[in-house]
């Protein structure tokens, strides 16, 4: 044990200390978010956009899948990380609209480790790979979208059908989706 | 009650305090090798000894009264609520009439009418207002507080305060240790944490309990529960329908009974029962009913680990307490590791001399970063803090688009960048598991400005 108390004298407002009010600090949540970012391996179909470099808590994703249903479609989504991260997990918003059956038409996306099973341990890349695997394979069971579920279930070539006419801009039952195809 | 002359020197003469002065004025085989039985050590408790106490709540209201009666003469507090008709069942410095008053200044009147011997400093504030020559004054910080980012913040604070000696190890004297308290309804837990040599608040992240997220796709599908219900409402619908065109605010009675609606509606329809006003309140502010008896055990623990640590008296606790007297009652004690990798305190400022800031780039930091034998990094990414709070991104090789916006500083000088003397600098590198802060010291101290 360390003898701490050399300290029994009055201690006084404004004493210098040792950053003297001089130099500030990043908070732990900022450098959580550093090392994440520095350390990001992100596969060739996905690449992150800082809208504001100085500001590492808000920035976009864009996968651009190359396989799979959603081939040749560009999905946005905006992350937003709190104070309290990594306690806490980002907040993730598709901002491109997308049939799809883990994400609904206000982008919220049905993700497990975005809520229930997040874990300070798991990481931004943690979430970017879960999300790119949303769009490799879409998961009926877990239903955002509960139409576009409903047909991936019962038919899979009316779904590519469907996810195919959302790409490219156009109406799939009531809802027009905007073109979101590469070229 | 023999202690209700305002006069001090009669209070460390009243013969209420003769159970501290055998503990305090006497050998015994259980003592720290550091302790000298004496009645200064009463007299420093009594008059010398400045603890804060963070948080006017639950716990911060036991804590007051816990360390006020054992002899403690000044204390701080700091809170930034104010009083609420369902906080009157358990912080027990408060009444009917003080509802809407500051806790902090309630708490503090309190304290000194009952305790006249005892100065309380009150600060209706939040901890942010306040800066390292403020937290500077105390010898002990105690918090009693409820929300996981504050204490991240309090610990953040007193792991920059720390000094170090030429070889880096810490300056004791620069210490404050924290004794942090929390209680979740029928469990709670006490530590004690001396910054930067046990397990601080970040290497012990994962011991906090987890929010309660339900799956998404369960609320807006298949809800079961009245919870389910407020969340939908909460997480989409108000987004969907942005009934002020604000976020969510837990504290406005017209938001609350807007989300209480619209739960109740979605509820109906799933033929789900039990949602209340209370409920709605509960799960938007994520609320767990407090229970005032864990407040009083956590307290008393942390109170004594004040008292153990101002005196010398005993060997602070090592140094995680569990409680839980949900059935019966549960506590042990185990000693929480420091972590090597911990981004906060493993991370000791690490001094890089500059000959001249006016001619030395970003890209020479650089370079002598990977190419030094002392550091040895591969691709490091490198921010900054300004006085004025405002970050900056200096360089980032790994991401392509903060590549592009920042290569352009790579040719600036430390001067031209606006990097003072003394700045600290976070490096994050694929070659090490946590962040490394270099303090820039400057050769020459003048900075051209152009
Ligand atoms: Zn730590």
């Amino acid at each position: 044990m360390i003898k701490l108390f050399s300290l029994k004298q009055q201690k006084k407002e404004g004493e210098q200390s040792a950053r003297g009010g001089q130099q500030k600090k990043a908070s732990a949540a900022q450098l959580r978010i550093q090392k994440d970012i520095n350390e990001l391996n992100l596969p060739k179909t996905c690449a992150t956009e800082f809208p504001d470099p100085d500001d590492l808590l808000n920035f976009k994703l864009i996968i651009c899948p190359d396989e799979g249903f959603y081939r040749d479609g560009r999905f946005i989504f905006n992350f937003r990380v709190g104070s309290n991260y990594p306690h806490e997990p980002p907040k993730v918003k598709c901002a491109t609209q997308v049939y799809h059956p883990n994400i609904d038409l206000e982008g919220n996306v049905c993700l497990n480790i975005l809520r229930e099973d997040w874990n300070p341990v798991l990481t931004i890349s943690s979430i970017v790979y879960g999300l790119q695997f949303l769009f490799l394979e879409p998961n009926p069971e877990d239903p955002l979208n509960k139409e576009a579920a409903d047909v991936l279930q019962c038919n899979r070539r009316q779904f590519e059908v469907n996810v195919k006419k959302a790409m490219r801009g156009g109406y799939v039952g009531e809802t027009y989706f905007e073109c979101c195809l590469i070229k | 009650m023999s202690a209700t002359s305002p006069n001090p020197s009669l209070g460390l003469q009243s013969k209420r305090w003769n159970g501290l002065r055998n503990i305090l004025e006497r050998e015994g085989p259980f003592c720290k090798d550091d302790f000298s039985p004496s009645p200064d050590n009463l007299e420093f408790l009594q008059t010398k000894c400045k603890v804060l106490v963070i948080g006017a709540g639950g716990l911060g209201c036991e804590l007051l009264k816990d360390l006020a009666l054992m002899g403690f003469g000044d204390l701080h507090v700091i809170d930034m609520d104010t009083i609420e008709l369902s906080n009157l069942n358990r912080q027990f410095l408060f009444r009917r009439s003080d509802i809407g008053a500051s806790k902090a200044e309630c708490a503090a009147r309190f304290i000194q009418n009952r305790l006249p011997t005892c100065r309380v400093t009150p600060h209706f504030a939040k901890i942010q207002d306040f800066d390292d020559t403020f937290y500077q004054q105390f010898h002990i910080i105690v918090c009693g507080l409820d929300s996981i980012v504050a204490r991240r913040w309090i610990n953040g604070m007193l792991l920059s305060m720390l000094r170090y000696d030429s070889d880096n190890t810490i300056d004791v004297s620069s210490i404050i240790p924290m004794i942090d308290g929390g209680t979740e309804g029928f469990k709670g837990n006490a530590r004690v944490i001396l910054p930067g040599f046990t397990a601080c608040i970040e290497c012990t992240l994962d011991l906090f309990p987890p929010q309660v997220n339900y799956p998404l796709c369960t609320i807006a599908n298949t809800p079961r529960l009245p919870e389910h219900c407020i969340e939908y409402v909460k997480i989409i619908q108000w987004d969907k329908e942005n009934p002020f065109n604000v976020p969510l605010d837990g504290d406005d009675p017209q938001h609350l009974a807007w989300v209480y609606e619209r739960a109740l509606e979605r509820a109906n329809q799933f033929n789900i029962t039990g949602i209340t006003y209370r409920l709605v309140q509960g799960v938007i502010k994520h609320i767990i009913p407090a229970v005032a008896s864990t407040n009083a055990v956590i307290a008393a623990a942390c109170a004594t680990e004040v008292f153990k640590i101002a005196t010398s008296c005993y060997d602070s606790m090592a140094n995680y307490l569990n409680f839980n007297d949900l059935d019966g009652i549960y506590t042990y004690t185990y000693e929480a590791e420091k972590s090597d990798t911990c981004l906060a305190c493993s991370n000791a400022p690490q001094v890089l001399p500059i000959e001249d800031p006016n001619t030395t780039t970003l890209e020479d930091v650089i370079k002598l970063l990977c190419e030094s034998a002392r550091f040895q990094l591969k691709s490091p990414g490198l921010t900054t803090v300004f006085q004025d709070g405002k970050k900056k991104t200096l360089y980032m090789a790994n991401v392509k688009s903060i590549e592009e916006a920042t290569r352009k500083n790579l040719t600036q000088s430390l001067g031209e960048l606006g990097l003072q003397d003394g700045q600290q600098l976070t490096v994050t590198d694929a070659t090490s598991p946590t962040a490394m802060t270099l303090q820039l010291k400057y050769q020459t101290n003048e900075i051209e400005m152009n």
